[in-house]
C-alpha cells in the first residue's frame, strides 16, 4: 500500500499527445462502493507492475445506463450511452477493460447500435491476456492449494459466454477449484442484476444473495472468488449472515492475483 | 356397402384436417398481432440452430433423465408416423397392409415401430409417475393448478392409448394373418414382424375369427381417430410445442443474452436532443414522427410483443426448466418465467376468442389487458435479469424479453417504478451515478492509501 498509485486520465494523455494501450473504465462500484474500490486498485497495482499503459476516463466517466435500462427506462439508458459514446469517441478509444461485467456488457453489446463500437474486455480476459502473452507471470503465492469456488457472474458467463478466463487465472494460482452445484450455464444470480442492487427484494422465503451464498457455503471453500463488484457485496453480504466472515473471504479474482504477487 | 367405411374414413380424415386447418388459421392471425420484428437474417445460422436444438433435441438432455425419455417419446412419434401414412392409405383404399411388398424393409419397420411403441408407452408411464408420484417441483407449482395439470395428464393418457391400440391392432392382426382369415392372409407369408404384439397375441386364441376381426376393427378405427383427435387437441393444448418448437428455435434470438434491444424511436429523440444543431423549435416532420414513433413504449398488453414473442407463447410446453433455475422462484418470489409466457398465451387467446365473435375488436380498447389482470407488477420487479430461463428454455423461448417489455412500459409510460429504483434514476440523472455521489468525486480513490 505504500506505492502510489499512477492512474493517468484520457485528458492527460490527450495533452501529450499519446494514446494508451487500453482504457480501464471504472465504473460507479469501482469508483465510489468502498469495498469495489479495492478492487480497482488491486487491478491498477497490476497494471502498473507489469507496466501496461493505461488510462482511466476519471471525472468524464460516468454510469453506462445499466441499471436503468434493466429497471426499464430506456431513455435515460440512451442519454447515459450517447453522452459515454460521445466522451469515448472524442479520445478516439479502442479498447477498453472493465472490472465490472454489467459496464463490460453494455458497452460491448449495447453501444455499438448507437455509435460506440470498441472492443472490450472483462479484466479476467484481460489478465488472461497478459498471462498469454509471457507479460503475467501468476504464481501459487498465498492461495496455493487453497479450496477456492467461482461464482460465475451472469453478465460476463451466461450473457456473454465467458466462463474459463477467470477459472484459468484461478489455475495459475495452483488453487483447488471446486465447482458450486450451479455453475457456468447454470449459475444462479447472486441476486443484484436488473437493478435489483438498488431496490429491496419482493416478498419470498429467502434472499437470491443467501441462497447463492448456501451453495458457495457447500463446496467448504477457504474462499468465494467473484469477478463482479455486486456479486462481491452480495455473496460478502451472504457470508457474513451465516457468521462465516472469519473462515471465507471472498475476493475478486483480480485482488487474488494482486495478494499473490503480495502487492 | 363395401365402400362404407372407406367413406366413413374419407369424412373423418376431412374433418380432421379442415378443422386442423381452420385452427392453424387462427393460430396465424393471433401471432400476427404482435409487433413487427426482423428475424429474417442469418438463415443458414438459423437453420443449422433448428436442426441441432429443435431437430436434435440438444438442449433437452442437459437434464439426462428427462431428456433421454423425451428423445424416446419424439423419436416413437416421428417413426411410428411412417405407419400412419400406411393406415390413411388402407383406410381409403380398403387395402390391407399396402406396404408390406417390402417384404424384409417392411418386417423390419413394423418390427422397429412396435418396440418403439412400447418404449413410448413405457417413457410415457414414467413421466405421468414424476408429475403425479415423485411430484418434481416444476410440475407442482401454483400456476401448474387446474388445466396445466390436467392437459399435461390428459396427453400422457392419449399418447399411451393410442400405443396400446396400436400394440392391440398388431396382435389382432397378426392373430388373423396366422388362422388365414380373408382378408388379412398374404399369399406371400406373414406381412409384418410382431416383436412385441407377438405376446398380447395367444390373448385371442380360441375367440372366434369375427370377434378378432371386431377387435382389429375397433382398435384400427380408434387408433386412427385418436391421431386426429389428437391432431386437434394441439391448438387447445400446451402440446403445440411438437410443431412450433421448429419454428420457434429457427426465429430464436441469435445475439448474446447480455444484448437487450435498443429502442429506436428512443435512439432519434436522444439524438435530436443532443445534436447542437438540432433547432429545438422546429416543426416536427409530422409523416415520420407518426411512422416511426410507436404507439407507446414498452408492453402492456398482447399486441405490444412481437410476433416472435407471441409465437413463443404457443410454442411453450410449460415444461418448467425456465422456472426450475429462476433464482426468484427459488427463493420463494411470485415470479415464474413460466407463467409468463402461460399468461401471454391466455390472454392471446382471450383477444383471439374476442376476435371471433366479434372482427372490429380492438385489444387497447378492452377493460382487460396482460398487465396486472394477468401478469403483476410484483412478478415483474422479482427479476434479476440474469437469463437463466432463457438459457434453460430447450426450445428457444425468452421469457425475459417479455419481463422487459413490461418493465419498460411501467417505467416510461406509466412512471410507475419501485421508489428506490426512481432515487437511483435520479441520482444517474444527476450525478451520473446510481449513488448520490459527485461526478467531480470519482476518481478519488486513485488518491486514498
Amino acid at each position: 500500500m505504500s506505492e502510489e498509485l499512477k492512474v493517468p486520465t484520457m485528458a492527460q494523455y490527450m495533452a501529450e499527445g499519446k494514446e494508451p494501450e487500453v482504457l480501464f473504465w471504472v465504473g460507479c462500484a469501482g469508483s465510489f462502493d468502498d469495498r469495489a474500490k479495492k478492487i480497482t486498485k488491486a487491478f491498477v497495482k497490476i497494471l502498473n507492475k507489469i507496466g501496461v499503459d493505461f488510462a482511466v476516463l476519471g471525472t468524464e466517466e460516468s454510469c453506462t445506463g445499466d441499471p436503468a435500462k434493466r429497471a426499464g427506462n430506456e431513455f435515460l439508458f440512451q442519454m447515459q450511452a450517447m453522452t459515454n459514446i460521445e466522451v469515448l469517441n472524442s479520445y478516439d478509444v479502442k479498447k477498453i477493460v472493465t472490472a465490472c461485467p454489467h459496464c463490460f456488457n453494455t458497452i460491448k453489446n449495447e453501444y455499438p447500435s448507437l455509435g460506440g463500437e470498441y472492443k472490450v474486455v472483462h479484466h479476467t480476459q484481460f489478465l488472461k491476456g497478459l498471462m498469454d502473452e509471457g507479460r503475467l507471470k501468476i504464481e501459487g503465492g498465498k492461495f496455493k492449494g487453497k479450496r477456492i469456488t467461482y461464482h460465475d457472474p451472469c453478465y460476463l458467463g451466461r450473457a456473454n459466454g465467458e466462463y474459463e478466463a477467470p477459472r484459468d487465472l484461478l489455475r495459475k494460482l495452483d488453487v483447488e477449484l471446486v465447482e458450486m452445484k450451479s455453475c457456468k450455464q447454470k449459475g444462479l444470480c447472486c441476486g443484484a442484476g436488473g437493478a435489483q442492487m438498488f431496490k429491496d427484494a419482493e416478498k419470498g422465503d429467502k434472499e437470491v444473495n443467501v441462497l447463492r451464498t448456501e451453495q458457495a457455503i457447500e463446496t467448504k471453500p477457504d474462499a468465494i472468488a467473484a469477478g463482479c463488484p455486486f456479486c462481491n457485496t452480495m455473496m460478502t453480504d451472504g457470508v457474513k449472515g451465516k457468521n462465516k466472515e472469519d473462515d471465507i473471504e471472498v475476493l475478486d479474482v483480480v485482488e487474488m492475483i494482486a495478494n499473490a504477487e503480495d502487492l | 356397402m363395401q365402400f362404407i367405411p372407406q367413406i366413413l374414413f374419407l369424412l373423418a380424415l376431412a374433418f380432421g384436417l379442415i378443422f386442423f386447418a381452420r385452427n392453424v388459421k387462427r393460430l396465424r392471425r393471433n401471432i400476427n398481432l404482435g409487433r413487427d420484428l426482423d428475424r429474417s437474417d442469418h438463415k443458414s445460422e438459423r437453420m443449422s440452430k433448428m436442426m441441432r436444438v429443435a431437430l436434435g433435441q440438444s438442449k433437452m438432455v442437459t437434464k439426462p433423465i428427462a431428456g433421454a425419455l423425451h428423445v424416446i417419446v419424439y423419436v416413437g412419434f416421428v417413426i411410428i408416423n411412417i405407419e400412419v401414412l400406411e393406415i390413411i392409405i388402407d383406410g381409403l383404399f380398403g387395402t390391407h397392409r399396402i406396404f408390406a411388398f417390402l417384404g424384409p424393409v417392411y418386417d423390419f419397420l413394423i418390427g422397429s415401430f412396435e418396440i418403439l411403441a412400447l418404449l413410448v408407452a413405457v417413457s410415457v408411464i414414467l413421466f405421468w409417475i414424476r408429475r403425479n408420484v415423485i411430484k418434481i417441483r416444476r410440475f407442482v407449482l401454483s400456476e401448474m393448478k387446474g388445466w396445466p395439470k390436467n392437459d399435461a395428464n390428459y396427453i400422457l393418457y392419449i399418447e399411451l392409448v393410442l400405443m396400446a391400440l396400436f400394440l392391440t391392432m398388431n396382435a389382432a392382426d397378426l392373430h388373423l394373418q396366422t388362422v388365414g382369415a380373408a382378408g388379412y392372409a398374404h399369399e406371400a407369408g406373414l406381412a409384418g414382424a410382431f416383436p412385441v404384439s407377438q405376446f398380447i397375441s395367444p390373448l385371442f386364441d380360441g375367440m372366434s375369427v369375427g370377434s378378432v376381426i371386431a377387435i382389429e376393427r375397433a382398435a384400427w378405427w380408434i387408433h386412427i381417430l385418436g391421431i386426429l383427435f389428437f391432431l386437434n387437441y394441439l391448438y387447445y393444448s400446451k402440446h403445440l410445442h411438437i410443431l412450433l418448437a421448429f419454428p420457434n428455435v429457427y426465429f430464436s434470438n441469435l445475439k448474446p443474452q447480455g444484448e437487450f434491444k435498443n429502442l429506436q424511436a428512443v435512439t432519434d429523440e436522444v439524438k435530436m436532443m443532443m445534436d447542437p444543431d438540432a433547432d429545438p423549435f422546429a416543426e416536427p416532420a409530422e409523416e415520420e414522427e407518426d411512422d416511426e414513433m410507436p404507439a407507446k413504449f414498452g408492453a402492456s398488453d398482447v399486441q405490444d410483443l412481437s410476433w416472435f414473442q407471441l409465437l413463443s407463447s404457443y410454442t411453450c410446453t410449460e415444461c418448467g426448466r425456465c422456472t426450475a433455475e429462476c433464482p426468484a422462484n427459488q427463493t420463494g418470489k411470485l415470479l415464474s418465467p413460466r407463467k409468463i409466457m402461460m399468461d401471454t398465451r391466455d390472454r392471446l387467446e382471450d383477444v383471439g376468442e374476442k376476435l371471433n365473435k366479434n372482427k372490429d375488436y380492438k385489444p387497447e380498447e378492452d377493460d382487460k389487458q396482460l398487465l396486472d389482470d394477468y401478469i403483476t407488477r410484483e412478478e415483474l420487479w422479482a427479476c434479476t435479469t440474469c437469463n437463466a430461463c432463457v438459457e434453460a428454455c430447450p426450445v428457444g423461448i425468452d421469457p425475459l424479453s417479455i419481463i422487459m417489455d413490461m418493465r419498460q412500459y411501467l417505467v416510461m409510460e406509466e412512471s410507475a417504478a419501485p421508489a428506490e429504483l426512481n432515487n437511483a434514476m435520479t441520482n444517474i440523472e444527476n450525478n451520473a451515478a446510481p449513488w448520490p455521489y459527485n461526478q467531480q468525486d470519482r476518481l478519488n480513490w486513485s488518491k486514498e492509501a
